[in-house]
């Protein structure tokens, strides 16, 4: 059928055009640029249920551009790729209602939503991405469809945050673009492929896929904020919100995970990659991140600050769970990557509106906002409880099976690598959350923009954080449910080790 | 038989010359002069690439090049003099800027 | 049936006639005469696309005294590309020099320029080589200096006198290929030329001149003063095609001439000239204080990329992976003719409205003109070689290539080209952004404080945003038609059994 041809450039295109037309609209075009935005946003969300239908049914996606003599931009989906278009486009449509909301009286809107389109679009350019080639391509333009978002503010901190974001991100693509081009050269066209796609070359050439695969990791590492490249996040907290929360949860920190998954297990496959030898480095790569994002994060007393280094240590789980050999783990690591997405762009939007609503950015400032904003904080409670892994919540979902992978594989380490960091979520969390909930609220707070009317802060800032706690919660209490992303991680772990 | 040997041989000679003094002296001025010193010596070779005897009309290709090729150095100094008048004429106006 | 060859030579040349006639009407019968020229060369493009190289003998008169214009698709591509810019210049310049003695100057100049390009690029005989080359070289100088502001002047006599040198040294070379082999026909020459004292001295002599005519590192010295201090449209043509004319002689004899004959060692000191260049050229860049001398430097980088592709082409036979690095490296030199031209038409509006183009004080010029910093950054992205540019698709297929071929080397120069760049184009974008003044002193930004960028109308600004729309989009995109109208490239080495 033709239009299957046509969907996956279509998904990409549906954010990408409404993008471009924002850029052209006057400041004060508001009703325009939002409708424009939420039309986006929907016709994408329409789309990718047409997509999560059609491969369900069976049916192949592939959108193809010849750049050049045996250079093709490939679109197409596979179990991996829908279930990360699906976090994107959902989350997309949340934080563009939020964005409206938390931006609505600032400067260089139409700039700002633009390139938050651009944004959307090379995530799910990355994510639809059928070869490596074209992965490496929206992986540079995700890089430079986020810098002017990080710089947006203008401050000289917000552009010397950018600057700091570009020096590690282009010098990643840089390895990425070597590695990749490397591969290329040995192997011809680097399709996604289930299971793999190297066959013997191993034999031939294990030396050089050895050092291609630790540039390919050097590469996807500084998005993925793996220690030590994650320098670059910390300082990125400058960006509004919304683009901190899109930042953690779906794009950048995301697009950077959801590659090593690519690389472990539909370039390499997972068999040859444990069979080189590369696994090892990247568990212990993964271990080292977790534990040294969660200190960190003890001491932090700015609010983002510290979600930020939380995101530097969870976001390894997923590279964790690619690490160890096992179906098991690979669900755990998986899952993650939408159990995290959902979970943290939940406690962004959290801090949002702390900053927004009451001016409340540090952990000290944050004693008894729970009376003061009780639905928000309440979202706050679930992230963070999901975080630590508490049953019921998503998180305990992914570490469960992190563990029992990592059982499963001999690799008794891991289990105490996952209690280690599950006390530590616990201790930099928990002192929130008892500030939030049980403190006295201050006589008047540091800077109230937002009075308490009927609601505690304004719709748009409200709703999206509850929204996105009830997902969180949804996903780990109806995870054995059919449609949960639980269902769809181990329909990926069956098939990428053909079981 | 020797006669247009000699001649390219002192062509080559001028190439040399104009291209070391084009190299070595600073002034624009020499450097253009030098230039054309060169040239001349190109055009030497050249003519006497089209000597085919004493008895046989001269090659006419290589008469055409040195003919245009002169016209294209006469209008290339023309521009370079023009040039190196204006720097003059502008001497004092540096402090200005 | 109409002769598009000779009138993509001819039109632009009698421009040049007629508005030095007429001074008073320059602009309208300079853009009279532009309009076919694009068209004419356009039609050239698609005739070599449709049919194979086309040849035309001006006046009946064939090789070895009449002058034959010969279009393959090597040329063909370069006029297409040389003429789109020249459009886009031609379009930009009136705005550019409104109200000032300069907008009647510069036409039958440029008009000129324009001629002597379309006529290197269509030449078929190595002396009609000379005598474009020669004239191009004039032309250029001539434009470079059209302020008359000393610094242009003096920068501009030392390009004329290199330039001549390199001529000299170009036409000496002829002279021995001609003694040799009797003939100026680049077939023939080909055909006949073998290894040996005669393709190494005329090849050394014929390059030499040729790479300081193409501001190949070292003897790129005379390029930044002369590029930067010209007025922008002049240095988009300078930098985006004048040059670039040069470097296709290079690419064009090596491929026809000597690379079959004078062996890999040459073709790997082009090499290693042109990875010096791609380093010190981005370092200087990053250094420059000014918008058109980073401009400039980044020029002297980027010709060395194209540099590189010699000792890669030298060392894979003739076939299909060879067209497909040569036609990588020909899209490396289109993307940055497009993307260089319209770096420097936004910079001139820059310029403009901010009264200098000292780039730590941009801030408020660049978000005055929301559109020309747009063009920046997508010119940026192409000098950088990120995607979606055609720098991007060629330099993975220079990457591959050179890992492919074991040519290690090459990939460490590569990356720090790109990094270098990355950081001198966006220590220019910074500045749109920067919100407040990064020196305590220094009054707020206020896009309004500009007063110059009020008298920019739309009209001035979307030459250089098209001009970078096609580096980025088009020839990142769509640009594989591109290597099927180099199929009717001549390469000798593709006849060879």
């Amino acid at each position: 059928m033709i239009l299957d041809a046509w969907l996956p450039a279509a998904i990409v295109l549906s954010s990408l055009l409404p993008g471009l037309l924002i850029f052209l609209l006057r400041e004060d075009r508001q009703l325009l640029r939002t409708g424009l935005n939420m039309l986006g946003a929907l016709v994408k969300l329409a789309l990718v249920g047409w997509l999560i239908w059609g491969v369900y049914e069976g049916r192949v996606f592939e959108s193809r551009l010849t750049l050049a003599p045996g250079l093709d931009l490939v679109f197409s989906a596979d179990a991996l790729s829908v279930l990360f278009v699906t976090l994107s486009t959902v989350l997309w449509l949340v934080t563009t209602i939020y964005a409206i909301g938390y931006l609505e009286h600032s400067p260089n809107r139409s700039r700002f939503f633009g390139f938050f389109s651009l944004c959307v679009s090379a995530t799910v350019g990355l994510a639809l991405a059928g070869n490596l080639f074209t992965f490496v391509v929206f992986y540079e333009v995700l890089t430079l469809a986020t810098y002017p978002l990080v710089a947006h503010r203008g401050t000289p901190d917000a552009i010397k945050g950018a600057r700091v974001y570009l020096a590690y991100t282009l010098a990643g693509g840089t390895l990425l673009l070597v590695g990749a081009a490397w591969l290329h050269a040995l192997a011809g066209p680097v399709t996604f492929t289930q299971g793999g796609m190297l066959g013997g070359l191993v034999d031939d050439h294990p030396v050089q896929l050895t050092l291609v695969f630790l540039l390919l990791l050097g590469g996807l590492g500084v998005k993925a904020a793996l220690v030590p490249l994650h320098g670059w996040l910390p300082q990125a907290m400058v960006a509004p919100a919304p683009v901190s929360a899109l930042l953690h949860a779906v794009a950048v920190v995301k697009a950077g995970a959801f590659g090593i998954l690519r690389v472990v297990y539909d370039v390499y496959g997972v068999t040859v990659a444990e069979s080189m030898g590369v696994l090892g480095l990247l568990a212990v790569l993964a271990s080292v991140t977790i534990v040294y994002g969660s200190i960190r994060a003890l001491s932090q007393d700015g609010l983002k600050k510290r979600l930020a280094y939380s995101t530097v240590s969870q976001v390894s789980y997923i590279a964790l769970g690619a690490s160890v050999f096992g179906p098991i783990a690979t669900i755990g690591g998986v899952v993650h990557l939408v159990h995290q997405g959902i979970m943290k762009i939940t406690l962004f939007f959290c801090a949002g509106n702390y900053a927004e609503t009451l001016g409340v950015d540090r952990v000290s400032e944050m004693d008894g906002v729970g009376r003061r904003m009780p639905l928000t904080t309440l979202a706050f409670t679930a992230g963070a409880l999901g975080m630590i892994g508490v049953p019921p919540a998503a998180g305990f979902v992914s570490k469960w099976y992190l563990g029992l992978g990592a059982a499963e594989a001999g690799s008794d380490w891991v289990l105490l690598i996952l209690v280690t960091s599950s006390l530590l979520n616990a201790a930099y969390f928990f002192p929130i959350l008892f500030r939030a909930w049980f403190r006295e609220p201050p006589a008047r707070w540091p800077d109230e923009h937002i009075p308490a009317a009927r609601l505690e802060t304004s719709a748009p800032l409200l709703w999206p954080p509850v929204v996105t706690a009830v997902l969180s919660l949804a996903a780990g209490l109806f995870a054995a449910s059919p449609v949960s992303p639980l269902e769809w991680a181990e329909l990926i772990a069956r098939r990428e080790y053909g079981l | 038989m020797t006669a247009h040997l000699i001649y390219a041989a002192a062509g080559l000679a001028l190439v040399v010359l104009g291209a070391w003094s084009f190299l070595v002296h600073a002034p624009l001025l020499r450097k253009l002069v030098a230039l054309n010193v060169m040239g001349a010596g190109v055009f030497h070779l050249l003519i006497s690439v089209g000597y085919r005897g004493l008895d046989a009309p001269p090659d006419p290709v290589p008469h055409a090049l040195v003919l245009t090729g002169i016209v294209v150095a006469v209008s290339a100094t023309a521009l370079a003099v023009a040039f190196g008048q204006r720097l003059e004429g502008s001497a004092g106006e540096q402090d200005r800027d | 049936m109409i002769d598009w060859l000779a009138l993509s030579v001819a039109l632009p040349l009698l421009g040049a006639v007629a508005t030095v006639a007429l001074p008073r009407f320059a602009v309208p019968l300079g853009l009279a005469a532009a309009l076919p020229t694009v068209w004419a060369a356009l039609m050239v493009m698609v005739l070599v696309a449709d049919q194979g190289v086309q040849v035309s003998a001006l006046g009946g008169w064939g090789a070895p005294l009449g002058i034959l214009l010969r279009a393959d698709g090597l040329a063909a591509a370069l006029l297409g590309m040389a003429n789109l810019v020249a459009l886009a210049v031609s379009l930009y310049a009136p705005g550019y020099f409104r109200g000032s003695v300069l907008e009647a100057r510069f036409w039958p100049l440029w008009m000129l320029l324009w001629a002597a390009l379309n006529g290197l690029f269509l030449a078929g005989d190595l002396f009609n080589l000379y005598v474009t080359l020669e004239l191009l070289g004039l032309a250029a100088a001539g434009l470079g200096a059209l302020t008359g502001q000393r610094a242009a002047v003096e920068a501009n006599l030392r390009y004329l006198l290199v330039g001549l040198l390199g001529s000299m040294t170009y036409l000496l070379g002829v002279s021995l290929i001609y003694t040799a082999l009797g003939t100026l026909d680049l077939e023939q020459a080909a055909r006949e030329l073998r290894a040996g004292p005669v393709a190494w001295v005329s090849f050394a002599l014929m390059t030499g001149g040729l790479i300081l005519k193409s501001a190949l590192f070292p003897m790129h010295f005379w390029l930044p003063p002369a590029h930067a201090n010209a007025p922008a449209p002049v240095s988009a043509a300078l930098s985006a095609l004048v040059v670039k004319a040069a470097f296709y002689l290079v690419l064009r004899l090596w491929l026809e001439l000597f690379g079959p004959v004078v062996g890999a060692s040459a073709a790997l000191l082009l090499g290693l000239l042109g990875a010096a260049a791609v380093i010190w050229g981005a370092w200087r860049a990053l250094r420059a204080e000014r918008l058109k001398l980073l401009a400039a430097y980044s020029t002297v980088a980027q010709l060395g990329y194209l540099f590189l592709f010699f000792p890669l082409l030298a060392e894979l036979p003739a076939g299909t992976a060879r067209t497909e690095l040569l036609g990588a490296a020909v899209l490396l030199a289109l993307t940055h003719g497009f993307a260089k031209a319209s770096l420097f038409l936004c910079a001139g509006l820059l310029q403009k409205a901010a009264g200098h183009d000292r780039i730590d004080e941009l801030s408020a010029a660049t978000q005055a003109l929301p559109v020309v910093t747009l063009g920046v950054a997508l010119a940026g992205v192409a000098l950088i070689g990120l995607p979606p540019s055609g720098t991007f698709t060629a330099k993975w297929m220079l990457l591959t290539a050179a890992i492919d071929l074991g040519q290690w080397p090459w990939v460490p120069v590569i990356m720090a080209g790109t990094l270098l760049a990355a950081a001198y184009v966006f220590r220019v974008l910074g500045h749109a952004f920067a919100s407040a003044p990064r020196h305590g002193d220094a009054p707020p930004i206020d896009p309004r404080g500009c007063p110059g960028a009020n008298a920019i109308g739309l009209a001035l600004q979307l030459p250089g945003l098209m001009l970078a729309l096609v580096a980025v989009l088009a020839l990142g995109m769509t640009a594989e038609p591109l290597w099927d109208l180099l199929a009717s490239t001549t390469d000798p080495s593709e006849a060879a059994p």
